[in-house]
Parts: C-alpha cells; sequence; structure tokens
C-alpha cells in the first residue's frame, strides 16, 4: 500500500487535495441540475473520503511531529503563510470529518426537500472550513477557517431547520462568534510577542511555539482562547447554544455539529491551549476549574438529558455530557487522559452522529421527536432497533465498543492525578445509563401501543448503507483500539512534554526575575 | 519628473486629477442642456453617465501618472506622495460605482442627468483636494467643494419630500459644522503663525505654539471632523440624510465623503498635530468607543435597510478612529487599506439595495427582503456575500481591513480598545446576519412573489467589480495591502505615538 502510495506521491498533494477538492464538488453542486445535486455531492464527498483513507497508511505512526507538511507565504507583509500538517491528533480529525461528512450528505437525501443544491453546496463549504482547521499550523489560517466554519453551519440551520431555527442560528452564530473574536485579540498579542523576540512578525504554529510568556501573560491569553474553544465544546456553563441549535438544525447539520463541528473545541484545547501556555495550564486553579466545569457538565448536561421529553434534545444533552469527559481527559495532563479524551472525541462523533442520523430516519417516517410517541418499535423495524440499541449502548459506554475505550481511559488519566474528580465523574457513566436506557425502552420497547407506529417501516437499503459503517466503526475501535492509540501516542506524548518543558521554562523565566517565595516552589512542583 | 512647484505650471501637473475632473464636469454640464428637455430621455441619461465616466477615467490615468512624479520639499499647498494619490484611488472607485449604480436610477426617478454627474465629478474633485491638501485653507476649499456638490446631489430628487428634508437638514448643519472646522482653522493659525501643514507640525513639536489657543484649535478642527465622519455624538445628522437622500447619492457619499473626511482627518492630526498627541489621544479613544459602541448598538434596531446602512456606515467610521487614536505607522496603511475595501463594500451593498428598491425609494423595509433569495437567488448571494464583507468576516476584504486595523491598534497597545472593537463587530454580526436571513429564510408575508429585479448593465458592472474585489482582497490582499502601506509611509507619521504616553 505504502509503496503505491509513494509512487502515486501521495504524501505531496493529499492535503491540499482534500482541502480543497469539496469546494471543487461545491462548484459542481451548484453548476449542475437541481435533481443531481444529492448524488453528486454523495460521490464527491465518498471521493474524498476514499483519497483521505490514504492517510492511514502514508502517516508514520511512530512520529511526533507533522507530517505531510508544506508551508508557502500568503500574506508576506503580516507574515502569514499557508501552512498545512496532520500529527496524530489531527489525523483522526481529519478521517473523522471525510468519514462522517458523505454520511450526513446520504442521511439527508429524503429529508432535505427544498432548495436541495444550496443545502448540499454549504455541506461541502463546511467540509472545506472543518478540514481547514484540523490541518492549518499557521494561527491566521486556522482562525479563518475557524471562522468559515460558521457560514454554512448558520445556514442549514436558518434555512433548512425547524420552526424555531433563526433563533437557534443566530445563537449560535453569535456566541461563536463572540469567542472566536476574542481569540483573534489573543492571537494578535501573540504575534506581537513572537514580533519583539523573534525579530520578525509570524503566525506560524511552529514558529510562536518558540514565544515565552510571562505567567500573567499566559494566564489571559488562556482565558481567551479557552473561551472561544469552550463555546465550540460546549463546556457547561457556554453551552446553552447547542441544545436549541441541535434540535432545529436539520438531521444532517446535526450530525455534522455533533460528530465534527464541537471537536474543533477540544482539538482546540489539545492543539493550542496546552502547548501555548503550559504555565497556565499548570496553573493550580485553572485546572481546577476547568476539570470543575468539565464535571459538572458531565452531571447536569445527564440530568437534563434524562428529563427531556424530546428525543433529539436528549441526545444533544448527552453531546455536553460527553464533552466533558474530554475535558478532564485533556486536563489530567497525562498520557492515558488525553488519549481518552482523543478516543472520546472519536467514538463521541461516530456515535452521537449515527443516534442523530437514527432519529432523523425516525422524524421521516413518524414526524415527531416526542419519546412518547413512540414505543414497541422492535417489533416493526428490527434492523432500526438493533442499529439504535448498538449506538445507544456505545454512547453509554458500554465494553467492546468504542464509547467504552475513551470514557475509561479518559476517567484513568484523570485518577492518576486527580482521584477525586475521576470519582465524581465517573458517575456521569451511570447517569448515561440511566438517561439513555429508559428512552431507547420507552421508543422501541415496551407495547405497541399507537396505532402509528405499526406500520413503521424497517431500515431502507440506503439507510442501512449509512448505518453499517458506522456500527461497524463503533466495534471495531472498541475491540480492537490499538491501531488507533498507537498513532496518537507519540503526539500526545510530544504534547505532554512541551507542557513539562514549558514548567521549566517557567522556572528560568521566575530565577531570571527571582522572588524569594518563588524560587524554592517549582523545585517541589518538579 | 521632479515638481518643486518653483513655477505655476507645477502646480497644474500636481492638480492634473482635480482640473481634469473639474474641466470634465462642465463638459457633463454642457452636454446635459445641449437639447434642453430630452435630457431626461433614459438611453441619453445613460450616455451622460458613460461621459461623466470617461472624465472619471482621465483622471484616473492623470493619477497613475503622478506616480511617476517625485515632490521636492514639502512647501507646496498640494502635496504629491503616496498617500494623497491613493485616497484619490479610492474617490475614483467611489465614483467609478456610485455612477454605475446610479444610471438605471436617474433616468427612472427623472433626474437631471446633466446636473448629477457633473456634481459627483466635482465632489469627487473636492475630496481629491482634501486629500492631498497641505495646506488649511485647501483643506477647507476642498471640504467646501465637496460638501456644497453633495448637499445638492442629497436634495436632488426634487419630487421626494424626504430628498429635499435630507437636502436642508445636511445643508444646515453641515454648514454649522464647517463654522467651527474655520473657527479651528483661524485659532491654530493665531497659535502657530501658519496653515501650512508642516509649519503648523514644526511650532506644536518645538513648542512655539501657543499652548491654549491650540488646543482650542485642535478641539474645534476635532469638532468639524468628527461632523464630517459621522463620529457619535455628532452623528445626528447621517441616518437621516443617508435615509432621504436618493439611493445612489447615499451609496456614493457614504464611501466618498468619509474617505476624504478621514484622509483630512488623518493628514492634519497624524502630521501637523502630532505634537500635542497627548491632548487628543483621549478624545479620540473615547470618540471611537463611542461610535463603534453607540452606532453598532442602535443599528441593531432598525427595521429600514438603508438605515441600518446609515448606521453601519457610523460604525465603521468608528473602527477607523481605532486607526487616528493609534496613530502610528502601521495604522495609517491600515485606514487607507480599509477606507479602499469599505468603499468598494458598502456601495456594493446599497447597489444590491437599489436594484430590490426597483431603482427608486421602494422596498427599503427588512420585510421587504423576504423571499429574496428565493426569487433571485444570484442577487440575494452577492448581498450575502457585501454584508459578511461588512461585517468583517474571514474570506472577504473586509476581514482584512478589519484585521489590520486590529493589527494596527494592538501595535499601540490599545488593548481595551481593540477588546471594544471585536465585540462591537459581534454585535454588528447581529444585523447584518438579520438582513440576510430575511433574504434566505424568510418567505414574503403576503405569500405573493415580488416584483423581478431590474439589473442593467451599469449596475451588473458595479456589481461584479465589487463582488470581485471584495473575493481577491479576501483571499489575496498582499499587493494592494503593500502598497497601502507604502503610500502611508511617505505622510510621515512619527510612529508609535503610545510611547509619548508611557
Amino acid at each position: 500500500m505504502q509503496v503505491l502510495l509513494d509512487a502515486l506521491g501521495y504524501g505531496d498533494w493529499i492535503l491540499h487535495a482534500l482541502l480543497w477538492l469539496p469546494l471543487v464538488g461545491l462548484g459542481l453542486v451548484l453548476w449542475g441540475p437541481e435533481e443531481r445535486a444529492k448524488g453528486l455531492a454523495f460521490a464527491w464527498s465518498a471521493g474524498v473520503f476514499v483519497l483521505s483513507l490514504g492517510l492511514w497508511w502514508a502517516f508514520e505512526p511512530g512520529v511526533a511531529g507533522f507530517q505531510l507538511a508544506s508551508s508557502a507565504p500568503w500574506i508576506t507583509g503580516w507574515g502569514v503563510s499557508y501552512a498545512l500538517g496532520v500529527d496524530g491528533i489531527s489525523l483522526f480529525m481529519v478521517l473523522l470529518t471525510t468519514f462522517t461528512t458523505p454520511l450526513a450528505i446520504l442521511g439527508s437525501f429524503s429529508y432535505i426537500r427544498k432548495k436541495e443544491r444550496g443545502f448540499y453546496a454549504l455541506m461541502l463549504l463546511l467540509e472545506t472550513g472543518v478540514l481547514g482547521v484540523f490541518l492549518s499550523l499557521d494561527l491566521f489560517l486556522f482562525y479563518v477557517f475557524f471562522e468559515l466554519t460558521l457560514v454554512p453551519m448558520y445556514f442549514i440551520v436558518g434555512v433548512w431547520g425547524g420552526e424555531r431555527r433563526i433563533y437557534a442560528a443566530v445563537k449560535f452564530f453569535l456566541y461563536t462568534a463572540l469567542g472566536s473574536l476574542l481569540m483573534l485579540v489573543a492571537i494578535l498579542y501573540l504575534y506581537f510577542q513572537g514580533r519583539s523576540q523573534l525579530g520578525a512578525g509570524t503566525f506560524a504554529y511552529m514558529d510562536l511555539l518558540q514565544v515565552t510568556l510571562t505567567l500573567k501573560e499566559q494566564i489571559w491569553l488562556f482565558a481567551a482562547f479557552a473561551l472561544a474553544f469552550s463555546i465550540k465544546v460546549p463546556l457547561f456553563p457556554v453551552h446553552t447554544w447547542l441544545p436549541d441549535a441541535h434540535v432545529e438544525a436539520p438531521t444532517a447539520g446535526s450530525v455534522v455539529l455533533a460528530a465534527i463541528l464541537l471537536k474543533m473545541g477540544t482539538y482546540g484545547f489539545i492543539r493550542f491551549l496546552l502547548p501555548f501556555f503550559p504555565g497556565a495550564v499548570q496553573h493550580e486553579t485553572i485546572v481546577m476549574v476547568m476539570m470543575g466545569l468539565g464535571v459538572t457538565g458531565i452531571l447536569y448536561a445527564a440530568w437534563v438529558a434524562a428529563v427531556q421529553p424530546d428525543a433529539k434534545k436528549l441526545v444533544a444533552y448527552t453531546s455536553v455530557s460527553h464533552m466533558g469527559f474530554v475535558v478532564i481527559g485533556v486536563f489530567a495532563l497525562t498520557v492515558n487522559g488525553l488519549q481518552g479524551g482523543m478516543m472520546v472525541m472519536i467514538s463521541h462523533g461516530v456515535s452521537t452522529g449515527a443516534l442523530f442520523l437514527l432519529l432523523g430516519m425516525l422524524y421521516e417516517r413518524r414526524h415527531t421527536r416526542l419519546i412518547e410517541d413512540f414505543g414497541g418499535l422492535a417489533a416493526v423495524a428490527p434492523w432500526l432497533t438493533t442499529a439504535f440499541v448498538v449506538t445507544a449502548l456505545t454512547s453509554i459506554g458500554l465494553p467492546g465498543t468504542s464509547g467504552f475505550v475513551g470514557e475509561f481511559l479518559a476517567l484513568l488519566g484523570t485518577f492518576e492525578t486527580h482521584p477525586w474528580m475521576a470519582g465524581i465523574a465517573s458517575l456521569g457513566v451511570i447517569f448515561a445509563a440511566y438517561y439513555m436506557l429508559p428512552m431507547v425502552q420507552r421508543m422501541f420497547f415496551n407495547g405497541l401501543v399507537r396505532k402509528e407506529n405499526r406500520g413503521v417501516p424497517d431500515l431502507s437499503r440506503r439507510e442501512l448503507a449509512i448505518m453499517v459503517p458506522l456500527v461497524a466503526l463503533m466495534i471495531w475501535i472498541g475491540v480492537q483500539p490499538a491501531p488507533f492509540l498507537r498513532r496518537m501516542e507519540p503526539s500526545i506524548e510530544a504534547v505532554l512534554e512541551r507542557v513539562e518543558s514549558g514548567r521549566s521554562a517557567q522556572v528560568r523565566l521566575d530565577e531570571r526575575n527571582p522572588a524569594p517565595e518563588l524560587a524554592a516552589q517549582p523545585a517541589a512542583g518538579l | 519628473m521632479v515638481i518643486d512647484f518653483s513655477s505655476n505650471l507645477d502646480y497644474v501637473r500636481a492638480l492634473l486629477p482635480e482640473i481634469i475632473l473639474c474641466v470634465w464636469g462642465m463638459v457633463v454640464l454642457m452636454a446635459g442642456v445641449w437639447r434642453g428637455e430630452s435630457s431626461e430621455e433614459g438611453p441619453r441619461a445613460e450616455g451622460l453617465g458613460w461621459l461623466a465616466l470617461v472624465g472619471v477615467a482621465f483622471a484616473a490615468v492623470a493619477n497613475g501618472w503622478l506616480h511617476g512624479v517625485r515632490e521636492v520639499g514639502t512647501d507646496g499647498m498640494i502635496a504629491v506622495d503616496g498617500f494623497r494619490l491613493f485616497s484619490n484611488w479610492i474617490f475614483l472607485t467611489a465614483a467609478l460605482l456610485g455612477m454605475l449604480v446610479s444610471f438605471a436610477y436617474v433616468y427612472r426617478q427623472r433626474l437631471q442627468a446633466g446636473e448629477y454627474y457633473a456634481l459627483m465629478l466635482f465632489s469627487v474633485a473636492g475630496m481629491m483636494f482634501m486629500a492631498g491638501a497641505r495646506n488649511l485653507i485647501v483643506v477647507f476649499l476642498g471640504l467646501e467643494v465637496m460638501s456644497i456638490a453633495v448637499y445638492a446631489l442629497s436634495a436632488f430628487n426634487r419630487r421626494d419630500r424626504r430628498s429635499a428634508e435630507a437636502g436642508l437638514k445636511y445643508f444646515i448643519l453641515g454648514a454649522f459644522s464647517t463654522g467651527f472646522f474655520l473657527y479651528g482653522i483661524a485659532l491654530t493659525y493665531g497659535a502657530t503663525g501658519s496653515t501650512h501643514l508642516p509649519t503648523i507640525a514644526l511650532a506644536v513639536s518645538n513648542g512655539t505654539a501657543h499652548g491654549a489657543l491650540l488646543l482650542f484649535g485642535v478641539a474645534l478642527m476635532g469638532v468639524g471632523f468628527a461632523f464630517k465622519v459621522s463620529a457619535v455624538p455628532f452623528h445626528m445628522w447621517a441616518p437621516d440624510v443617508y435615509e432621504g437622500a436618493p439611493s445612489p447619492v447615499t451609496a456614493f457619499m457614504s464611501a466618498g465623503v468619509k474617505a476624504a473626511a478621514f484622509a483630512a482627518f488623518f493628514r492634519v492630526f497624524l502630521v501637523s498635530f502630532q505634537g500635542a498627541y497627548e491632548s487628543w489621544y483621549g478624545v479620540m479613544w473615547w470618540l471611537s468607543a463611542t461610535t463603534m459602541v453607540g452606532a453598532n448598538l442602535i443599528a441593531l434596531v432598525q427595521t429600514n435597510v438603508k438605515r441600518m446602512l446609515a448606521y453601519s456606515s457610523i460604525a465603521h467610521g468608528g473602527y477607523l478612529l481605532v486607526a487616528i487614536t493609534a496613530a502610528n505607522q502601521a495604522s495609517a496603511g491600515a485606514a487607507l487599506f480599509y477606507l479602499l475595501v469599505y468603499t468598494v463594500m458598502n456601495i456594493s451593498a446599497f447597489a444590491v439595495v437599489i436594484a430590490v428598491s426597483n431603482h427608486g425609494e421602494e422596498r427599503l423595509e427588512f420585510e421587504d427582503y423576504a423571499g429574496l433569495g428565493r426569487n433571485q437567488p444570484g442577487l440575494a448571494l452577492l448581498l450575502t456575500l457585501f454584508l459578511l464583507s461588512l461585517a468583517g468576516f474571514p474570506g472577504t476584504g473586509g476581514f482584512m481591513a478589519k484585521f489590520q486595523l486590529l493589527l494596527g491598534a494592538m501595535d499601540a497597545q490599545l488593548w481595551v480598545l481593540s477588546v471594544i472593537l471585536v465585540l462591537s463587530t459581534v454585535v454588528s454580526y447581529a444585523y447584518y446576519l438579520r438582513l440576510a436571513w430575511y433574504t434566505w429564510m424568510r418567505d414574503p408575508a403576503d405569500g405573493g412573489s415580488p416584483l423581478p429585479v431590474y439589473l442593467p448593465i451599469g449596475m451588473r458592472l458595479a456589481l461584479v467589480v465589487g463582488a470581485a474585489v471584495v473575493i481577491w482582497l479576501g483571499l489575496f490582499p498582499g499587493s494592494v495591502l503593500d502598497l497601502a502601506r507604502a503610500s502611508a509611509a511617505g505622510l510621515g507619521v512619527a510612529g508609535p505615538m503610545v510611547e509619548i504616553l508611557h
């Protein structure tokens, strides 16, 4: 396989191709006839996925740094470059994106009935935006793509959404824009620090990593970056846009939102917060605040989910709960914790995406999302039920599914440094069963009381084609997580080393301006 | 070619674009009355428009020629530097786009085409005088030439009462503010003994200027400029005038007049008053903060598109005031670049508004945009693009311009002002997006399809040029940005002014 890829020069062009091919597809979709739009969009995005699969082999598992990296000047006056690359952290996010997008498009075939060309064009634009976020190695470029994802999502929710779609779309947009604009100011601050320390203004990720910051600066910049990413995650208490957006979004919108867009936040944690602000990240208060918010989110969202009558809203809240595990895993600052966080991100992307797809299928059949309107579907739609049950169990984190690997590792990693937090957070796993299983029971089991439910058809072939890869992936990761962990481990260790070295750099910085009480403290910390 | 203003011919050379515009304005005026009544006919009115554009093209050639001219010393009343020439490009762009969007409007509303386009050319000449002035008297002259032409243009639709109201309001308040400005010039002259900007700069920086007189002079000129750039709280006239004036005039003046006022504002404050930075820094800080916050908040509750764009234009003035507050090299370049991008995107957004309002003053409410996305997807797409650019969204020229502005502000360590800038940008997203969601997400209230939209060739051209520039500068701003920064370098801004404070 590798020989074949090398022969094609795969590594030289693949990242650029992945980034821009969806835009080409967008042009084709807009250009082509309305009735061909969906087929074309699906074929195109599936093609992009097939292309991206080569990354699995082209990527060297044992290497920590960025691979397939390339950089070209873009706006020289500002020191902005067009720099792309993948490491063990972004690799999986890229694959998750290319994997989920065609499935989300396929899941929209019968759901989207108006302005189809526009819808599929926006889906492809969204794919470019998200891939740009994960591939960028330049903070300016990253910011551009980070913001770019807002526009297609805004229109997807606002035009094809449910009744309160405009409210949800505007809330989503303003919430996220607020965070990211403050992050822009922080990026600029970093740029100016870089300019005075490195001698030339640059936005390149690797160069800005060299910038040393005082603890006070780190804490302020951390706050700005963390706000932007926390809104995206979303972390309690800035999560309130999420349920609205999820409920109102069309199926594909929810899928992409849950599976990919939220990951941009946690990806930002790992990619930017930890390496750039090691001092702030290890600051005791900040760690406790972030973990505390993560744990609060896990428990609070789980409780709120448990009382939702609307199945889609319930799943939306479970997202908040699951993403809390990622946050505590990341801020545990252990290899296990970070790996667990990454695995939860992947698993949550697959399982929650699948849940939204299934709920979308149910909505198309019954035009309701209320749990009480269903019941006994297992008798009439066994395949649908099977898919739903497996997905729900993955979401809960049953051993043997991908959900278990992630949450177990995240909790393990947290336990190593913050046993109490891990203890409280593990309650979230129990709560997950408490909100998920009754929903499954009330929708698919119990009696087939309502006569509307008797005629519910089982999965069509198209729907089966969506669910099979998702379910297969959940089980595969659950049984065989090693290939995933092996690829992400070096990069994660590098991030943690960077955090550690940042601590010693901090010591050097403190020694340079000796303050009597500080001079003794770091030695104990190390 | 070298210009040292030793002979009067040098002045002719230095003022070539202005002279061409003035002469051409008279040509258009004469052509307009050549056959009396028939000037109101459609094709003829459009012909006059094209004729005026030929004048703009000649002026552009002259301006391009001036790039190859080198001036010696700073004794002339007219500057031949990059700052002026880049500003001239902005005004010429405003004239080009402003005229293109006027074509159908002028003959549909039966405006006298000859006078209309001639006034536009005269006002552009006035703008150029303002940007190129190296003497306060020339600034004033340019201000009056520009303003009087624009007062007349605002009131140009004599069949429309609101147009007359707009013109009168603008004229009275404008005249009042000109009084402030003139008094400021007089006091500055009293304090420094000169109206020549470099001489004033010298007197201010070496402390020979009379302190109190100078302070009042600076303050009064500041009020005059603040009025012209419609900074909050001197903005009260703007929404009414912008709403009442014929839409193409609003498009033209919200960009061109603002650009000219800022160009002069920059030269006077950053060059001649840079020695008094401490005394006006605080006022500018608050002026920009209140303008950004106030205008964006008021824009949120507007239901009329022209009024919303009027407040948006005020808000953009606030962002530019940040550049004056920062008063450094980066900000001067940023302001030029911003003004160029703003001119293009603002007139283009107005172009869509004019098209939707059927080249008249109808269908100007947000409600009227419901269903536009379904009926006119192309036009709605362009509107969305221009709105996103006005909002400063990545991928558009508006973002790059705002980014450079932010870069300048942060270089001057204006942290709080930078945060206010980005927060007010978030507020602005709300109202720009509101128009976008009316366009795409609402169906018309009466269920019927709106009137078909008429897009004559001039309008199409303006929209295509506008969209191309906005996207091009959004993706590859490098070359234009470098030109803007190089142009501002000749202005002679001292550098990071903020060090005076710390």
